[in-house]
């Protein structure tokens, strides 16, 4: 029993260690380093958000509402007074979240898809990539859109959609780097062993894949950073009271020529959000083709 | 900074062939680009001089190197595909080099390109300057590359590994081109090979590359037969000699392997796996000293031990051969009329009026059976279906007809469908040492994975026999944790080897195992098979195309063309009359690595008819140097005996293709 712990939390420690060094490596390129730098900071707001934050996101201070930023309200008011800070700092949770989530979901998705097209071919491939080209098709606002339509707004929903419109991508992606080892002689060894099909896919051909699936998990954080952002825009995603940056610019934007800064706040918020997962997915594919 | 290549000094003399030996990694490569000029943004020559005609080449500015590439110095590369332009006519290509570099007219251009495809002996030249690259084989590719070359009359003429990437048989007509161009053209040829074989075959002086220096220099004959460096002795120990089997001797294969230019130890670079080490070598500076007129090596060991009686290569000597095991061995796979016909639908674009189906009959009505602990090789060229047959015995394929079995068990089931006991009892060693194994898997999982699926071990148990596998194969217990890019090409392939052995098989199926390696680690390779299968029982069915290894590895060989076996007999009666004429110009063909060595020369014409199109009747009558007439072209050929074990399939008897030379007289 004493010696199971031991390796338990000998292989926790290894995998942190590998973790870390990963990190390393990704900061040894200016876009790794920046992204890093801009991501950490929003993760660590994130978890200090979940216990405190300057002012409550929901109270109104009708004395002081619309007011521009001042030391009280470093970020101004909204036209309830609410603090504009805080509600951009917690605004962060909720689109981390839903966009990971949805990522996530997408990457699983997809590359279910393009690991069974790619293995195994002919008719099945051919259809069911057709359909994603027919997802694909339509814009991905407009796709999720019509999604939302069936199933309303909320938060869960906004998950679905954002798995839904990106996994056509995903899959092309994976099915891609499938084909790409498809004839290499160590799946034939394993075939020769009687191996079935899930451990090819499983346990052969996906370790061999994560390089472009990680390049393309960061590429479609960012897209459904974006997403979730222009779908709380239009008010499908969070509901409020919950802050979310896409509402509070929508909000802001009657505004605009009075208290820019209630939209302008959280658009940058948005904007850094996604300009960070960019260098980092870039740092990625560096690392991916051995150049860092 | 690495210093790739160290202390070079040569000469190069008009109308001879002086070849560049040495294995991968060694700097031949880097020598013929440091010599044109022509490296890398980060290489540079740092110390030296390259006098071509007198002037310092070194020296030059890039625009005066310019003008001498391709006008006084020209070079033809190893693969012909990447050095034509895909989507310009072979003719159009030629004329431009000459229309460019030489502002020669293009009336005039097209009858020096037909007067230069003439000289490469390319048949039907006025149709060749019509056709696209795609359209031309390897070898003819080849030779519009040479003729490219020597378009401009250049005065030397660089060539690396230009035949590496063709067929045997289309390798030797270019070769015999090469030798005849050097003499009639009067131009001085550096040839870079690996091949040892090739270097008897056309060169006439030979250097010896080792991690960057020159460690030997000699004229051809002299080189093989009085080799004075460790190195030199221990490379063409690594070779079989024309007749030598298993049965005569080991092979001797160089303990270690080549070094990396940033690790080399001081003093001489071959130390670390010299067996004539002494402490003094770590101080020796290196550099060729003259040890009889023409005749350079940078290791004077042999002339100090002269008086120590030191003759003959270090430790093959007392290497013991191998002993055959009982001959009265059961049969373990047989294969009786397999045949693997594939439909193919002819497109419109091959000029074929509309579309229609026909097969491609890659394997064509094949028998043959394996006893234990034998090897049975087969033999071709690319193309001849060896490979599809054994993918039809693995179960990758679907065979139409025929059956297999191993010891009673049906394999003419697809692998999928195949139970448990048969599966572990066929494995397979592949060519590519790259991708025979999972990048993303240790060593330990590699082999361990067929072992708990053949034994349901798992945990401790697997890694004991993992380890045991290891030491087998000359491997480190450590190398379970290691992943395959961490490992060389020759460990990639022990390890392959290992895992294939994982399961106790009967049958392994060697498909070309060492084609892709070094020649002195594949010494060391086909010296582990047969350690295993002496001490194993298990059966090869080694596939390939290098009949030397073949000749020195298998007890039956069997000779494949367009689907079809053309001869099959014991090794000692393949290499002798009768033979089936094909198996004759196979054996014409190969590069031995002995310049002594008397051959008939038989080439084949005409190119390997393509398997949607085969030839009717007798599938080699195309190109058969010894064609007895119309029957060739209407019957197929019958089976002849020669012996029990020695069947030919030919039309002409036995009589008669007895009385033809033996083609490899020693």
């Amino acid at each position: 029993m004493e010696k199971r712990n031991v390796v338990s939390v000998r292989s926790i420690l290894d995998r942190c260690l590998r973790v870390v060094g990963f990190l390393r490596r990704l900061a040894r390129s200016r876009s790794g380093l920046v992204g890093l730098l801009i991501l950490g900071l929003w993760i660590s707001i994130m978890l200090v958000t979940i216990f405190w934050t300057p002012h409550s996101t929901s109270d109104f201070h009708f004395a002081s509402r619309l007011q521009p930023p001042s030391l009280k309200f470093p970020f101004g008011t909204d036209k309830f007074g609410r603090d504009v800070l805080s509600r951009v700092l917690a605004g962060c949770k909720e689109v981390i979240l839903l966009a990971l989530t949805g990522t996530l979901l997408a990457v699983s998705l997809g590359t279910l898809i393009g690991l069974t097209t790619g293995y195994f071919g002919k008719w099945y491939d051919e259809i069911v990539m057709r359909f994603m080209d027919i997802f694909m098709s339509f814009p991905g606002l407009l796709m999720a859109l019509l999604v939302l339509a069936v199933l309303g707004p909320g938060w869960v929903n906004v998950i679905i959609v954002i798995g839904v419109v990106f996994s056509p991508r995903v899959a092309r992606v994976a099915r891609g780097a499938v084909l790409d080892i498809k004839n290499k002689e160590f799946l034939e060894a394993a075939k020769s062993r009687g191996e079935n099909s899930f451990y090819i896919m499983g346990i052969e051909i996906l370790p061999n894949i994560l390089g472009p699936l990680g390049v393309e998990f960061s590429v479609r954080f960012a897209y459904s950073i974006f997403l979730s952002a222009s779908l709380g825009f239009l008010g499908m995603g969070v509901q409020p009271p919950t802050p979310d940056w896409g509402l509070m610019v929508n909000e802001g934007r009657d505004f605009i020529k009075v208290a820019p800064w209630i939209a302008a706040f959280p658009a940058l918020a948005i904007a850094s959000l996604v300009i960070s997962v960019n260098l980092l997915s870039d740092a990625i594919r560096q690392l991916a083709a051995g150049e860092i | 900074m690495i210093r790739a290549v160290k202390g070079i000094s040569f000469e190069l003399i008009r109308g001879e062939t002086y070849g560049l030996v040495g294995e991968s990694g060694c700097g031949k490569t880097t020598v013929a680009f440091g010599i044109m000029g022509y490296m890398a943004r980060n290489g540079r020559i740092s110390k030296g001089r390259v006098l071509f005609n007198g002037k310092d080449l070194t020296r030059m500015t890039p625009k005066n190197l310019k003008n001498i590439w391709g006008r006084e110095i020209s070079m033809v590369f190893q693969d012909p595909d990447s050095s034509l332009n895909p989507s310009m006519r072979v003719g159009d290509q030629l004329a431009e080099v000459l229309r460019i570099l030489k502002g020669v007219s293009p009336e005039r251009a097209k009858g020096k390109v037909l007067s230069l495809f003439e000289l490469v002996q390319l048949t039907d030249p006025e149709l060749t300057t019509t056709r696209y690259p795609h359209q031309l084989s390897g070898g003819m590719k080849q030779r519009v590359c040479i003729a490219m070359a020597l378009a401009l009359e250049p005065d030397l003429l660089i060539m690396d590994e230009p035949t590496t990437a063709l067929d045997v048989t289309t390798e030797a007509v270019v070769l015999d081109i090469i030798n005849d161009l050097k003499a009639r053209l009067n131009i001085a040829i550096l040839y870079i090979t690996h091949n040892l074989g090739v270097v008897a075959k056309i060169c006439d002086r030979v250097g010896v590359l080792y991690a960057g220096r020159l460690v030997e220099e000699a004229s051809v004959r002299k080189l093989f037969k009085d080799p004075r460096h460790p190195y030199t002795r221990g490379l063409l120990g690594c070779i079989p000699e024309l007749g030598e089997t298993k049965l005569t001797r080991s092979l001797f294969s160089i303990p270690g392997s080549v070094v990396h230019p940033k690790d080399l130890p001081s003093g001489c670079p071959f130390s670390p796996r010299c067996s004539l080490f002494t402490p003094e070598c770590e101080a020796y500076d290196p550099n060729p000293t003259e040890i009889e007129k023409g005749h350079r090596a940078s290791c004077d060991v042999y002339e100090k031990g002269m008086n120590k009686a030191m003759g003959g290569q270090p430790q093959t000597d007392d290497r013991k051969a191998f002993q055959p095991l009982d001959d009265g061995g059961s049969e373990v796979l047989k294969v009786a009329h397999l045949r693997h016909y594939y439909p193919f639908i002819r497109a419109a674009f091959t000029g074929d009026l509309g579309r229609r189906r026909t097969e491609i009959k890659a394997v064509d009505d094949v028998s043959f059976d394996l006893k234990r602990a034998k090897t049975l090789a087969i033999v071709g060229e690319s193309g001849c279906g060896k490979t599809t047959l054994a993918r039809c015995i693995m179960g990758f394929l679907k065979p139409t007809s025929g059956s297999i079995s191993l010891e009673d068990q049906d394999l003419m089931v697809p692998v999928e469908k195949r139970d448990k006991r048969t599966l572990g009892k066929i494995t397979m060693v592949f060519q590519n040492p790259e991708s025979t194994l999972n990048p993303k898997h240790t060593i330990g999982y590699a082999i361990g994975r067929p072992l708990e699926l053949s034994r349901g071990l798992k945990g401790e148990p697997i890694r004991k026999e993992v380890a045991r596998y290891l030491e087998a194969v000359n491997l480190a217990v450590d190398d379970a944790e290691r992943y395959p890019w961490e490992l060389s090409g020759g460990e990639k392939q022990r390890v392959a080897i290992a895992r294939a052995f994982a399961s106790n098989p009967k049958v392994i199926v060697c498909d070309e195992p060492t084609s892709a390696l070094d020649v002195s680690v594949q010494a060391s390779i086909l010296m582990l098979l047969l350690d295993l299968q002496t001490r194993l029982g298990t059966s090869y069915l080694f596939i390939s195309h290098d009949l030397s290894v073949v000749w020195y590895l298998s007890d039956y060989i069997t000779v494949m063309y367009l689907g079809k076996f053309c001869e099959f007999g014991k090794t000692e009666e393949i290499f002798n009359p009768p033979n089936h004429p094909y198996t004759q110009a196979l054996l014409s063909a190969i590069p031995i690595a002995d310049p002594e060595a008397k051959r008939e020369t038989l080439r084949l014409t005409g190119r390997v008819p393509s398997f949607v199109n085969p030839p009717t009747g007798c599938r080699f009558h195309t190109r058969c140097p010894r064609k007895l007439g119309k029957i060739c072209e209407t019957e197929e050929p019958p089976e002849l005996e020669a012996s029990e074990t020695h069947k030919i399939y030919c039309h002409i008897s036995i009589n008669e293709l007895m009385k033809f030379k033996p083609v490899i007289s020693r």
